[in-house]
């Protein structure tokens, strides 16, 4: 047991620091920059039963501090997943978080179901948050009774705890939280993209083909912090934290707001060491605050029992 | 093999309108071995502009551990780079994607070579191994106008060139593919870089073997966002641009 061991429903990580979904691909091309058996966790692209194609190009537009991505959960399905990518990442000491993608709930049951067999598998993801797909994803997210009724019937299936990726593209986000938690699920993951547009000013038309997209990056980073606070005050289950953290500050900033590990995203395309070198960082940032282990930190931002952070 | 360095800028200057010619040295450049290869930039330490900026490699010159890359200036992340002066820092990730090949040609073939704008630059490195390999190339270059030029000496020294603007203050008037038509240039092979539309036509209209580079918003340029696929003709799949790419054999994939 170190300082930087977390401890979450089927996931024993050496630290709490992993690349979120669809940020990583199935971790190949990033395993030519460092050993993947680093990493905490890997969540790896969302799985939907069959290959998709996702989305026209462009996908991608900046934005300042941010980016918007409309790739429509492209992946290659599930029977290549199971056969190919999990296979592949065996070969690291590390947990494997799947995240699934569906259009209807006996999708992503047939999915968790599959996957959970997988024996690096120790979570799944559900993905009820995508902004940028007209069938599944957030339909199912913006619905508490929908969001409940999927993870209690995907709980039913799973073999692997069940966390549940929310979207902030709603009003209340405490009761979809709330709901999913009463479904039965074993942890939260937040936030998802913010749904988003930008106009080409010399065409007048949508940069993106899909129209619109899902806003990451540092932008959205304090509205991260802000569902996290709150909703981590109203669940009973683990957060893993994400939206805009690109450096180990604001992954320590996620986790005092109340999340337990952080799922680092747009950064690695900026930096593709970004993961490895935020471990290091945040190792250095608990000894500079004299802290003996990152779990005391989750949601200190609201337990009032607790000091303030400081370098005495 | 790929890499991130912190490399350092020996040279930059502006060559045409909004065009900059940058030289980089670094240990990178002994991983940079194909033409038509690109490195992937930071060009500000903060999250103005997010993103890298993908940038062909125009020429490497590994005696002196330095390569050159020509980039137009189009938005906030090309202007932050033109601003770097000598002995200034770049952060570059690469080399990235597969290059233009080079082998299967008999000996002593003839190639030829058709840029547009943009795409100008990586043809330069092309022209440089293919000539020092005993094929002889021609060269096309195509440009707006005028003040659009660039390279057009540098290609001269290689082979025959030819230039075409769509308005006619230099060279012949129209596009590349009038200038291949008026003056039936071909070859054993072909290789383009450029705009879509010059791609489309090229394909279409050429006879024999090619290749072809595209460009594409990028995400991560490695491969992991799939932010630059594109279609594979006759078969379901798809392509990456950054990874797969950037240059593909003509015909593979939907331009």
């Amino acid at each position: 047991m170190t300082k930087m061991n977390v401890s979450l429903p089927g996931l024993e990580m050496k630290n709490p620091v992993m690349p979120a979904s669809g940020c990583f691909g199935f971790g190949k091309e990033y395993s030519e920059f460092y050993d993947l058996s680093t990493l905490g966790a890997i969540c790896v692209k969302a799985v939907s039963p069959m290959m998709k194609r996702g989305n026209p190009t462009p996908r991608v537009a900046e934005t300042p501090g941010g980016m918007l991505n409309a790739i429509g959960l492209q992946n290659p399905g599930l029977e290549h997943v199971l056969a190919n990518e999990l296979p592949w990442l065996e070969r690291f000491d590390v947990p494997v978080i799947v995240n699934i993608a569906g259009n209807t709930i006996e999708e992503y049951m047939h999915v968790a179901r599959e996957v959970s067999k997988a024996p690096n598998v120790k979570a799944v993801e559900l993905n009820i948050s995508c902004p940028n797909v007209k069938e599944g994803g957030i339909a199912f997210g913006t619905d508490p009774n929908i969001a409940k009724e999927l993870t209690e019937r995907v709980k039913d299936v799973s073999g692997v705890p069940v966390y549940v990726k929310l979207s902030p593209n709603v009003t209340d986000i405490v009761s979809v939280a709330r709901a999913v938690e009463d479904g039965g699920a074993d942890g939260l993951s937040m936030i998802n993209t913010l749904l988003g547009m930008r106009l080409d000013l010399q065409t007048g038309k949508p940069v993106l083909a899909n129209e619109t997209g899902g806003l990451s990056g540092s932008a959205i980073k304090p509205v991260a912090v802000r569902m996290i606070y709150t909703v981590s005050q109203e669940v009973g289950i683990p957060i893993i934290g994400m939206g805009g953290v690109t450096n180990a500050d604001d992954a320590l900033e996620l986790i005092l707001a109340g999340a337990s590990a952080v799922a680092i995203g747009t950064q690695n395309f900026v930096d593709p060491f970004a993961c490895p070198s935020i471990i290091k960082d945040l190792e250095l940032k608990l000894e500079h605050y004299h802290v003996e282990t990152i779990s005391e930190l989750s949601g200190r931002s609201w337990r009032p029992s607790l000091q303030p952070l400081t370098t005495r | 093999m790929k890499k991130v360095e912190k490399m350092t800028v020996v040279s930059h200057r502006s060559i045409a309108k909004n065009i900059y010619e940058c030289s980089l040295s670094g240990e990178l450049v002994e991983l940079m071995a194909r033409p038509g290869q690109f490195v992937h930039l930071r060009v500000s330490d903060n999250t103005i502009p997010t993103l890298r900026r993908p940038i062909s490699i125009c020429s490497v010159d590994h005696q002196k551990n330095a390569f050159t890359m020509v980039y137009r200036v189009e938005g906030i992340g090309t202007h932050a780079l033109s601003q770097k002066r000598t002995g200034d820092q770049v952060d570059v990730l690469g080399p990235l994607g597969h290059g233009f090949p080079i082998s299967g040609l008999k000996e002593k073939s003839h190639c030829l070579l058709t840029g547009g704008g943009i795409g100008v630059p990586p043809l330069y490195e092309l022209a440089k191994q293919l000539t020092k390999q005993g094929h002889s190339v021609a060269t096309v270059l195509g440009f707006r106008s005028k003040e659009d030029v660039f390279y057009e000496a540098e290609f001269s020294e290689l082979g025959a060139t030819y230039v075409a603007t769509e308005d006619g203050t230099l060279g012949e008037r129209g596009f590349v593919t009038d200038v291949i038509a008026t003056n039936r240039l071909s070859g054993d092979r072909y290789y383009a870089c450029g705009p879509r539309p010059m791609l489309r036509a090229i394909e279409n209209n050429m006879t024999i073997p090619g290749f072809l580079s595209l460009e594409e918003r990028m995400g991560c340029g490695v491969g992991a966002c799939l932010a630059c696929v594109c279609d594979v003709k006759n078969e379901e799949g798809y392509r990456k641009v950054c990874s797969d790419g950037p240059v593909f054999k003509a015909g593979e994939v939907v331009i």
